[in-house]
């Protein structure tokens, strides 16, 4: 609950000063954009880490919670890699005139970032349910962090010439003013928030499901 | 309402509305496990008085 309660209050603070107290940037009338687009595609990927220490624990302890805790990180950090892709095509199509561009190497591999992880469930939904599942699920979710670093590591190493530099962590630190560095962290820590708090009601709603399933076996 | 305004409600809107679609679709999810959670509850009703 109170996860909620401060993803909202971050959220609404962080787009309101995006929005009505950060001056115009010169060159981009459209970077209001920056505070949603880059804040949902850094909690996408810390979704999937997520999801990724979940499978490890999984692996490694042997604990089978750790299988529905590792898919319900794969599931919401889907969600936030598809708002990814949207929020940026929006701003792509202002910026670039294009809703998408194949030759950027920094879309492209996050679409087969996005991808990855969406065959992750028709993994998942073509094997029965137990032990198996859960480690197939967990190698494949492990897989998955490799992915990770190279979309990462894709703006900073591609030279990409549509897609526009990092400005927020760079060798040389950010490239952005306080303000504006301000307001970032703000919707960066409301966005987290957010991922945090739907993961935990989607956690809470699956475990509730898996045991009512079992109390109806058991009662009838 | 400029042209870079247009964008910039269209991306802040699509958020929005995938936060509003998530509320709805687990209120759904919340009603369907309150109603087996009843289900239940008369099951085991049943049972304690046969």
């Amino acid at each position: 609950m109170w996860l909620a309660a401060a993803a909202a209050a971050l959220l609404v603070a962080g787009l309101g000063l995006a929005l009505f107290w950060i001056p115009e940037v010169e060159g981009d009338p459209a970077f209001p954009i920056f505070y949603l687009h880059v804040p949902i595609a850094l909690t996408a990927y810390a979704c999937f880490g997520w999801a990724a220490w979940k499978a490890l624990r999984l692996l490694w302890m042997r604990e089978s919670s750790y299988d529905l805790e590792s898919y319900t990180a794969v599931h919401m950090g889907v969600i936030f890699a598809i708002l990814t892709l949207v929020t940026g095509s929006i701003w792509a199509k202002y910026t670039w005139g294009q809703w998408w561009v194949w030759s950027s190497r920094q879309l492209v591999l996050f679409l087969v970032l996005f991808l990855f992880y969406s065959a992750y469930f028709m993994l998942r939904y073509s094997v029965e349910p137990g032990p198996r599942r859960a480690n197939m699920s967990a190698v494949y979710a492990l897989f998955g962090i490799v992915l990770l670093p190279v979309s990462f590591l894709a703006i900073r190493l591609a030279e990409d010439v549509i897609h526009p530099p990092p400005v927020v962590v760079t060798r040389e630190g950010p490239q952005i003013t306080d303000e504006l560095m301000l307001v970032f962290v703000v919707c960066l820590a409301g966005m987290l928030a957010l991922a945090a708090a739907l993961y935990t009601n989607e956690l809470a709603g699956k475990r509730l499901d898996g045991s009512l399933r079992e109390l109806r076996e058991s009662l009838q | 309402m400029s042209s870079s305004d247009k964008f910039i409600a269209g991306a802040y809107l699509v958020f929005l509305a995938a936060v509003l679609l998530y509320v709805v679709i687990y209120s759904f999810k919340i009603s369907r496990l309150e109603r087996e959670v009843a289900e239940l509850v008369e099951l085991a009703r049943r049972r304690r008085a046969a």
